[in-house]
């Protein structure tokens, strides 16, 4: 089983090393471990996983300073959240390094340059401090130049730790020497392509082992050159990554994207980082000075009219256009004329936001427009709140709210885009929303409601586990004897769920579906007034009416036996029909797929949805009452593309594979190493229909149906539009800006999809190669005109998400396109989509339904799953009650 | 590693193991006096001693072996010696730096004898003695000068030869060796240390047991540490068991060894103190209200060894040891192998699928 798991590269932070910085060499030299530190603080907020610390210099006193920098940054939480690289080639500073850090740390680096025994010898030492170690290519003879040697030193390393001391392999890091290419001396200009082909050989034979490197040594002929230094160390992560390097030493912030190089100067790059040409480097240098020192900004003109009203209007006129250009100074001059801040926000402020609230009360402003006067109007509390604190302390008066709502995605899943949404409407109505974020377990929910005295908690959810996980929150508030009433929401829920499996749990209060963001601010209102009892036996009765009608329809529905639905299984020609054979089997992924590519394919109706405004792209942006809202919405979203596209705000990565396979059993599918299909590399399991089919005679489908029992092929795909997403979408959370935020995640989840489409289009057309000629506009694809369904685990046609793991595992998916499963199969990146291809013209999207306790008992010994684990997963569509 | 542990790893398998309860809550009850801790030897000490619980070992055995016996008889299969301060960083409090190994090792004694009485009378259920290793009175990752956050007031090597001392005292009377209540983890690191180096000049390994304390609702340790973290900072000692002891109570403890239990693939072990302290600094939680509070983590399989740590007594051991009589043992997860590194938090690299 795959697990959560911070995936993708790993940065480390290079900042702190005197080697690398001269500032953080002056600091330490002149004793200023304050500011040192800070430069620490910046490398861990700019995304630094790891922090680099070196003290090798002939001026500084590596063991005391190692000891200093580190025993200080041990009192300082925001930074010793990361583990620390103790960076030093003096035994002795590595040491004193390991002797200041509580959690486990790397050790950069040990080698084999003196010979066997000290390597070992310091080694044990290592492993008793319970330390990681980057291990040099370096041994008797010197640094490794060649891909032989570089390999040869490692796995040597490799085999006297793990043989000789059974050092745990996977605390092993390797660094296969990343040297100075474009030198002028011929031999050096291998040296790039040398250190790629090391990694590929290390992570082919010498199993858990990681590697590592010092990037800027590539560069470093061009010293001085800034602009060329980043273009090489982008072109060489570019090829290092997929070859297997798993972290480097780098300065983050500075890193230049691939794509956005000029195309001139990525060409002359490539040439020298893969020594492509013997003249490479003449041909750099010849170009190089040309790209010195670039830059540029772009502004935009704005109508301005409405900056000569007086600042009451401006303030309005800014909340309900949503406007934060000038809000920081417009609020500043409504507080110097108000006689305390807090009538800033009680008045102009509020009233501004009561024009936003009548408007789309009466459905004249719709909610992405709702989401940025929100941004506004967090702008302007956040200028206001010093003030307030400062009058608070001299008063001792609290401010006002209209209640507290405390929110959280459930534990396993990361979809919260809705639940964004939800908080800001609130907030617009004046409630405090606690926000804690996705994968948020039951116990800190819990807790955080308690410590904060909430009015209420509402969970989110999209995945099915998030069902049982929210039924267990439930649970634990009743053991606690908790009374606040509890909200449920998101994609996966119903009313049903929450009538029939969450309130039975919870009856100390209130128990309320929530269908989507306008109906929350009523919800909210209804349980925080006066006339809450009224509602809330409103919200029970109709909850009670759920149960019984699940209950009646559950009587009602006939299933079949799971034998009787395989004797009605769709019968398929496989006789006189011969399956295609896919271009290549094994796997093959993409990483930074072009993102303006994936744009063209973007289907809009959905991402119209997510913002509540139900309507058919393109007619929604001429539609009556949405259409205006519509296409700000779209201008925005196409302003942010362009920004996406042209600054690779995300990465997109996909991984597809073709596997020879052939149905096992009646629902099953085998899926093989080779052609030969006789070593079975792993098992796809299928849930097929139960539901009586009266009349029509349709089959009782299940998805090993559309495999033939003989020869046949089967695909599988994880895409994702995901990568770099969370950095982004905390800066857009950093800077208050709910609107940018959920408008970044809503795009990143449409390029997913559309990378799905895409990629679905290209394998019909050239991997598997079926329909090479097929030629259907975005409408159609949209529309599913095409041959073949790439149905995906967790959705209808297999409702199983632990299915994800098989598929992932084949894939290799955490690996090839940095997608991750949590414990609940969720992916992370929440922006992926994953599935399997099938290819017969016959094979259709279908839904499995309610199944019977018969199927759920064959298929989980059909999987080695416990019968109860089985239920589990499968509870929202078994037939009956466990 | 010892016949003796041989039989508790085998009863292991398919038992919960019962670890005892308070020490100095049960020292507290027998009134010792000024006199008694002083005991001939000590009589003319120039410092008080009375307070100075592990001393009592040296000089009034027959009260802990008491306690031990309280505790052998409520059902425990693993005693902790009295010497959770027995160090020499710790007494120098009391002037008694240079008799900190006399006294580990008294205490190591009387827990022994205690034990092997036990497991003579009772030769189906074995009982063994576990070395305790308390904290130490400083600590290596927090200044104790505010003005000074880079400050500290004792080296890793001198936690280490410390906490080696202690270590080569109870050597021989001890099955194995329990780091406990280990609120700043740089300490434990230098005890596992010092456990390693001992276990090399003995030429024998015993085993390690690894209790951290998750300080308040933070969910931190008193050093900043997630559990999760923590468990990756000290699994290199392959521990027999890690979990967590001391400062909050069942019920506050449960959610934190939960998280323990499923990234550790290891042993897990948890001794609560009797619930919170009340106005007056007193555990007043009952043995019946404990024992309600940890049944359930039994039943869902999270632990491996149950006891009980500030305010707890033979009754509520007894009580524990009754309600988890017949339950299965947690099954420790199969962990992938991957980088695992950790600050304050941990912090995981991509599994290889």
């Amino acid at each position: 089983m795959s697990q959560a798991a911070s995936s993708q590269f790993v940065n480390i932070g290079e900042r702190t090393n005197v080697a690398g910085s001269a500032k953080f060499k002056k600091l330490i030299v002149d004793g200023r471990f304050e500011d040192a530190l800070s430069v620490a603080r910046q490398q861990v907020e700019n995304g630094a996983q790891i922090i680099d610390v070196n003290m090798d210099d002939g001026l500084i006193d590596g063991v005391e300073a190692m000891t200093t920098f580190l025993q200080r940054m041990a009192g300082e939480p925001d930074i010793a959240r990361v583990p620390v690289m103790i960076d030093s080639s003096k035994w002795e500073v590595i040491e004193a390094g390991l002797k200041c850090v509580q959690g486990k740390a790397v050790v950069n680096s040990i080698s084999l340059k003196e010979g066997e025994a000290q390597f070992l010898e310091q080694a044990r030492k290592l492993k008793a401090y319970g330390a990681a170690t980057v291990i040099m290519a370096f041994d008797e003879e010197g640094q490794a130049e060649t891909a032989e040697h570089k390999f040869a030193i490692c796995e040597r390393a490799y085999n006297l730790l793990v043989e000789k001391i059974d050092f745990p392999p996977e605390d092993i890091i390797f660094d296969p020497n990343i040297f100075a290419v474009a030198t002028g001396i011929e031999e050096h200009n291998d040296y790039a392509v040398a250190f790629f082909e090391a990694c590929r050989r290390i992570k082919a034979n010498l199993p858990h082992a990681r590697i590592s490197g010092g990037l800027s040594n590539v560069s470093f002929s061009f010293r001085g050159n800034e602009p060329v230094r980043e273009a090489m160390h982008s072109v060489f992560l570019y090829h290092a990554i997929p070859a297997g390097l798993d972290m480097a030493i780098v300065n983050a912030g500075q890193l230049t994207i691939y794509d956005d190089i000029p195309e001139e100067l990525r060409e002359a790059v490539e040439d020298v980082i893969l020594n492509r040409r013997d003249d490479a480097t003449d041909r750099l240098l010849a170009i190089a000075d040309k790209y010195r020192g670039e830059g540029g900004a772009k502004a935009r003109q704005q109508d301005t009219k409405w900056r000569e009203q007086p600042v009451e209007k401006r303030l309005e006129h800014a909340l309900v256009h949503g406007i934060t250009d000038y809000i920081v100074d417009d609020t500043e001059e409504a507080r110097q004329k108000a006689e305390r801040p807090l009538h800033v926000i009680e008045g102009p402020l509020m009233d501004g936001m009561n024009v936003v609230g009548d408007l789309f009360g009466a459905g004249k402003m719709f909610l992405p427009q709702v989401v940025k006067s929100a941004r506004v109007m967090k702008a302007a509390v956040a200028h206001l709140l010093p003030y307030l604190e400062a009058e608070k302390e001299e008063s001792g008066q609290a401010g006002k709210s209209n209640g507290t709502v405390l929110m959280a995605t459930v534990k396993g899943d990361v979809h919260d885009i809705g639940k964004n949404i939800v908080g800001v409407v609130l907030q617009c109505n004046g409630y405090d929303v606690i926000d804690l974020g996705v994968m948020v377990p039951a116990e800190k929910i819990l807790q955080e409601a308690n410590d904060n005295k909430v009015d209420m908690i509402g969970l989110s959810g999209l995945i099915t586990p998030s069902l049982d996980e929210m039924v267990d929150v439930a649970k634990e508030m009743q053991r606690r004897q908790m009374s606040i009433p509890l909200l449920i929401g998101g994609a996966t829920t119903s009313s049903t769920h929450t009538a029939v499996k969450i309130e039975p749990a919870y009856d100390n209060d209130a128990v309320v579906y929530v269908t989507d963001a306008s109906r929350a601010v009523g919800v909210v209102g209804q349980l925080l007034g006066e006339q809450k009892a009224g509602y809330v036996s409103r919200v029970r009765e109709e909850n009670a009416k759920a149960r019984a009608a699940h209950l009646d329809a559950q009587g009602k529905k006939e299933r079949l036996t799971l034998k009787e639905a395989r004797d009605n299984a769709a019968k398929l020609d496989f006789e006189t029909y011969t399956p295609p054979a896919p271009t290549f089997t094994g796997i093959r992924n993409f990483v930074d797929y072009d993102l303006a590519t994936l744009r063209e394919a973007i289907d809009w109706t959905p991402f119209f949805a997510t913002w509540e405004m139900k309507s058919r792209y393109p007619a929604i942006l001429d539609s009556a009452d949405y259409g205006p809202a519509a296409r700000d919405l779209f201008r925005d979203a196409n302003e942010m593309l362009d920004q996406m596209v042209a600054e690779n705000w995300v990465e997109a990565r996909a991984v597809i594979g073709f596997w020879p396979a052939r149905k096992d059993g009646a629902d099953d599918i085998a899926v093989f190493e080779n052609d030969a299909r006789q070593d079975r590399i792993a098992t796809f399991h299928g849930l097929r229909q139960q539901i009586q089919k009266r009349g029509n005679k349709r089959p009782n489908y299940c998805l090993s149906d559309f495999v033939s029992p003989d020869e046949d092929w089967i695909g599988g795909f994880c895409v994702t539009a995901g990568l770099g997403e969370e950095v982004r979408s905390k800066a857009f959370i950093t800077a208050n800006d709910d609107y940018n935020n959920i408008l970044f995640k809503a795009l990143c989840d449409r390029l997913a999809e559309a990378f799905a489409e895409h990629m679905h289009q290209r394998v019909r057309r050239e991997f598997w190669g079926y329909a090479p000629d097929e030629t259907l506009s975005n409408e159609e694809l949209i529309g599913e005109k095409y041959r073949g369904i790439r149905p995906a685990p967790g959705y209808p046609s297999q409702p199983d998400h632990t299915e994800k793991a098989t598929l992932f595992s084949l894939l290799n998916a955490t690996e090839e396109a940095g997608v991750t499963l949590t414990q609940s199969f969720a992916m992370h990146p929440a922006s992926s989509v994953s599935g399997l291809y099938f290819s017969h013209p016959d094979s259709v999207y279908f839904g499995v339904g309610k199944i019977e306790k018969d199927q759920v008992e064959d298929y989980a010994r059909r999987k080695k799953m416990d019968l109860a684990d089985m239920e589990r997963w499968l509870a929202p569509i078994l037939n009956y009650d466990r | 590693m010892s016949e003796r542990w041989n039989a508790i790893t085998e009863r292991a398998k398919s038992h919960i193991l019962i670890l005892d309860g308070a020490m100095g809550t049960m020292l507290q009850r027998q009134s010792l006096e000024e006199e008694d801790f002083r005991g001939d030897r000590f009589a003319d000490w120039a410092l008080p001693l009375k307070g100075d619980n592990d001393l009592l070992s040296l000089t009034k055995p027959e009260a802990v072996a008491k306690v031990h016996d309280a505790y052998l008889e409520a059902g425990a299969d693993l005693i902790e010696t009295n010497s959770f301060n027995a160090t020499a960083i710790s007494q120098a409090d009391y002037g008694l730096q240079d008799h900190a190994g006399e006294i580990a090792a008294a205490a190591a004694k009387v827990a022994r004898q205690c034990a092997d009485e036990w497991t003579r009378k009772t030769p189906d259920k074995p009982r063994a003695v576990l070395g305790s290793i308390g904290p130490l009175n400083k600590t290596l990752s927090i200044s104790p000068k505010v003005e000074d956050p880079g400050f500290r007031d004792v080296t890793f090597d001198e936690v280490k030869e410390t906490y080696r001392g202690q270590i080569d005292a109870m050597f021989d009377n001890v099955d194995a060796l329990l780091i406990e209540t280990i609120f700043d983890t740089l300490n434990a690191k230098a005890a596992i240390l010092a456990a390693q180096e001992a276990f090399d000049a003995h030429g024998e390994e015993k085993p390690i047991l690894i209790s951290g304390t998750i300080t308040d609702r933070s969910g931190r340790t008193l050093s900043g540490q997630t559990p999760e973290a923590f468990w990756l900072s000290v699994k290199h000692a392959k521990p027999f068991a890690i979990g967590l002891n001391c400062a909050l109570g069942a019920d506050e403890m449960r959610p934190h060894i939960v998280a323990i239990s499923k990234a550790a693939d290891c042993r897990i072990l948890a001794f609560p103190n009797a619930g919170l302290p009340n106005a007056f600094g007193e555990y007043d939680q009952t043995p019946d209200e404990m024992q309600a509070q940890l049944k359930p983590w039994a039943e869902e399989g999270y632990v491996n060894i149950l006891g009980g740590c500030c305010g707890t007594t033979p009754d509520h051991i007894r009580a524990i040891a009754k309600a988890v009589e017949a339950t299965k043992p947690h099954m420790p997860p199969q962990i992938t192998p991957t980088l695992r590194l950790s600050g304050l938090e941990p912090f995981q690299i991509a599994v290889n699928a």
